[in-house]
């Protein structure tokens, strides 16, 4: 499936590493980004929400 | 704790509003022009500085830098101050900003027609601009961030984090894109030639759509629509994901322009993936800006500023359905080149940026100079004008691009082509006169817009310096129990600076680097040579007179094209070129080997074509270059321009520079010799003689041994 990136990736050492390591740069962001929004403080959220209102 | 009194600054974001306003008729005029061209070619083109080639650039140029661009600058203005309570850091920043956009908008309206361009759509203005443009931006930057870093509110709104990504992406775009060697005041090339040229201009080309068209507005939409219903944005925590996977993905989604093009497969896959995760966030925001008037929706009814931002808000949802639909192989396989783009972008154009600078025009207009609207009515006929005008736009245009589409790509039970190219161009115009008029009711909403906030502005005062108090910032911020590491960034503008401009760095950086650096990326074809001084001073008059407006040079690897144009294109015939002309859009049919196999025709024909083309072409929508046949060739430039090349890494032999203008000579005798057999008598040393080399050029080095 990946014939037209393999060809260029398979001549370098530990080639498999780079997907792997694309996949987990992806994961670990939205992950991160997601985590974040859950654990946000309700409070403070509130705030800022209604910033735009204030004047 | 003290309370601190102070004035917001309303006359710049008066004079941005002012200054949208008008820009925006003026850009439209134009585009309504530029439409009514292909319906009356004869007569509108007028040549040679307002022919189609030369004032289309000079529309999209107008729409988005012109209307959109200070559209953003008065929003940002406006909300920057109230959202950090704070007044912009610098009265003359903000009067260097305001008066240095407009002088650059009024250089580009003087270049473009004059035919000063570079030829990379949407970045056609020559360097000098360029640099104007950088100047000014950093300005706009600075006078921000001194804003942000001196506010008395510690959180930062996000439409602020949208204004930033905004600042910073643009920065790097307009750089890395503007990348060229000037040989002149008024003429440069671009550093990057063919493939990576392609690349590096639709990696800035989407991500303008993204970075100026569509994350500011988003900024916008965030504060101004709240505003408008009276009550906070549906989920905050929704804006957050929404803008940290918007700006994560959409720098990578520049490739699904190059789709089935010479461009390596890789690099249009990563750009097909990404494109259509990119609907994701998209209907994020959208459903977002939507659900804010949840429980409001009876007043939508009644108020026009809450329907402008509800057709915008629409608008984008449509348009960004649409794009990653777009990006799918099989569907760009079909759309692409075609009047389809069109219908695509001005759902984008019209309706998400028009609409929204609109509805914010009408909200902010009657607050600034304390006083109400002139007329309602007059505003509720400018929004089902401009409604409407949406949808004779696009209407007629999605119709066209199908037929467009499906008749370049018919066969005949024998196997033959069933249409001519020029039954195609023929049977578009009636949709070109049809869209016309979707132009003209938009436009015609847009005066009425016009003259009802002019009213508005005369009958009440400009509150220039309004009065606001807050209370003063604490100097140190103590870190409360349980507080998350994304409130430290959101409190540091300078990390979320930095943090944006990482994420957006990735994308470009894993499509671009291997592209430059890998060399089987992009293959090199021996019989492929650079262009000769005729064909290389020829070639700058295609580019001079936009003809990448209507004519692509990329014949993608399909029987319908392979057909019609010959042999599909390779990455390795373009290495010369800078810039690439690839196009994107198919007026007129392409001319990637004009000068090859059964394209080939006669000095004699592209003689008489470029001085009346419908005389040769029945029904053909190209505009008259006879002042080509007057106009003297500037043989002067030519050992710049090789020079230039030279160092752009051209192989001309070293010393050739002296001896390009006799060559030029000798090979332009030759073509007036043979068109003095055709009975056509012309001086050597016309520009059309150097057209008609580059045209008989075109496509031929890959069939020589």
């Amino acid at each position: 499936m990946f014939s037209f990136i393999k060809k260029y990736t398979e001549t370098m050492e530990h080639s498999t590493i780079y997907p792997i390591f694309s996949l987990l740069v992806f994961v670990v962001f939205f992950v991160g980004v997601l985590w974040y929004v859950k654990v946000m403080d309700k409070k403070e959220v509130d705030t800022i929400k209604n910033l735009p209102l204030e004047n | 704790m003290q309370v601190e009194s102070f004035q917001y600054d309303n006359k710049t974001v008066r004079n941005f509003a002012i200054a949208t306003i008008i820009w925006g008729v003026v850009g439209m005029t134009v585009g309504l022009w530029v439409a009514l061209q292909l319906v009356f070619p004869t007569t509108l083109n007028l040549q040679p500085f307002f022919s189609f080639g030369r004032i289309r650039p000079l529309h999209t140029n107008a729409v988005i830098f012109a209307f959109v661009g200070n559209g953003i600058f008065m929003g940002v203005y406006y909300s920057l101050q109230r959202l950090l309570k704070a007044r912009m850091y610098s009265d003359l920043l903000s009067k260097i900003h305001f008066w240095g956009w407009q002088l650059i908008i009024v250089a580009a309206a003087i270049t473009l027609p004059l035919g000063i361009s570079t030829a990379k759509e949407y970045a056609e203005l020559e360097w000098p601009i360029d640099i104007a443009i950088t100047l000014i931006w950093v300005v706009f930057g600075w006078n921000m961030f001194a804003t942000i870093i001196k506010r008395r509110e510690r959180h930062l709104y996000v439409a602020i984090w949208f204004y930033i990504a905004t600042f910073v992406t643009v920065a790097v775009l307009h750089l890395v894109n503007s990348f060229e060697l000037p040989i002149s005041l008024f003429k440069s090339y671009t550093w990057y030639a063919g493939v990576q040229d392609a690349l590096v201009q639709w990696w800035y080309g989407h991500n303008a759509v993204a970075f100026f068209l569509t994350t500011p507005y988003l900024g916008l939409m965030y504060y101004f629509m709240p505003k408008a219903a009276n009550r906070p944005v549906f989920s905050y925590k929704l804006s957050i994901i929404h803008f940290w996977a918007l700006i994560f993905l959409y720098i990578w989604a520049g490739p699904h322009h190059l789709l089935y093009t010479a461009l390596p497969n890789w690099a249009q896959s990563l750009g097909v993936v990404f494109s259509f995760m990119l609907i994701f966030p998209s209907w994020g925001g959208m459903i977002n800006g939507l659900l804010t008037l949840r429980g409001a929706w009876d007043r939508v009814r009644e108020d026009v500023i809450l329907k402008f931002m509800v057709v915008a808000v629409t608008a984008y949802g449509m348009s960004t359905f649409e794009g990653p639909m777009l990006s799918l192989k099989s569907i760009n396989a079909v759309a692409h080149y075609t009047d389809w783009i069109v219908a695509h972008v001005h759902v984008g154009g019209l309706g998400w940026n028009g609409m929204l600078t609109f509805g914010i025009l009408y909200w902010l207009i009657p607050r600034m100079y304390k006083t109400s609207l002139y007329s309602n009515k007059l505003a509720n006929a400018h929004f089902w004008l401009a409604t409407l005008g949406i949808l004779f736009y696009a209407i007629p245009m999605y119709w066209a691009g199908w037929q467009q589409a499906s008749m370049w790509k018919q066969f005949t039970p024998t196997g033959q082509l069933k249409y001519q190219f020029l039954e195609t161009v023929t049977y578009m115009r009636p949709f070109y006169a049809m869209r016309s008029l979707g132009g003209l009711l938009y436009l015609t909403g847009a005066i009425l817009g016009m003259v009802n906030l002019f009213k508005t502005i005369g009958k009440g005062t400009l509150v220039a310096n309004e009065d606001a108090e807050a209370p003063a910032l604490e100097a140190t911020h103590e870190k409360h129990k349980g507080e998350h590491w994304h409130r430290w960034i959101e409190r540091k503008p300078t990390l979320m600076l930095v943090m944006s401009l990482i994420v957006i760095l990735i994308g470009g950086a894993v499509e671009m680097i291997p592209t430059f650096l890998v060399k089987s990326n992009v293959p090199t074809i021996s019989s492929v040579k650079p262009y000769t001084p005729l064909e290389l001073q020829g070639r700058d008059i295609y580019v001079r007179e936009g003809c990448y407006t209507c004519h692509s040079q990329m014949i993608r690897p399909f029987r319908s094209e392979t057909e019609r144009y010959g042999e599909y294109s390779k990455a390795g015939e373009f290495v010369y070129d800078h810039p690439f002309q690839w196009g994107s859009k198919r007026t007129g049919p392409d001319l990637a080997r004009e000068g090859a196999g059964n394209n080939k025709k006669s000095n004699a024909w592209h003689f008489n074509h470029l001085d009346e083309p419908s005389a040769i072409s029945t029904g053909s929508v190209m505009p008259s270059y006879a002042f080509l046949i007057d106009h003297e060739l500037d043989t002067a430039t030519t050992a710049s321009k090789i020079k230039a090349m030279q160092t752009l890494g051209v192989p001309y032999a070293t010393g050739y520079a002296e001896i390009a203008n006799k060559e030029l000579m000798d090979q332009a005798k030759l073509i007036t010799a043979n068109l003095k057999q055709d009975g056509i008598e012309v001086g050597s040393n016309k520009e059309i003689i150097s057209v008609i080399a580059y045209l008989q050029r075109l496509g031929t080095d890959i069939n020589k041994k």
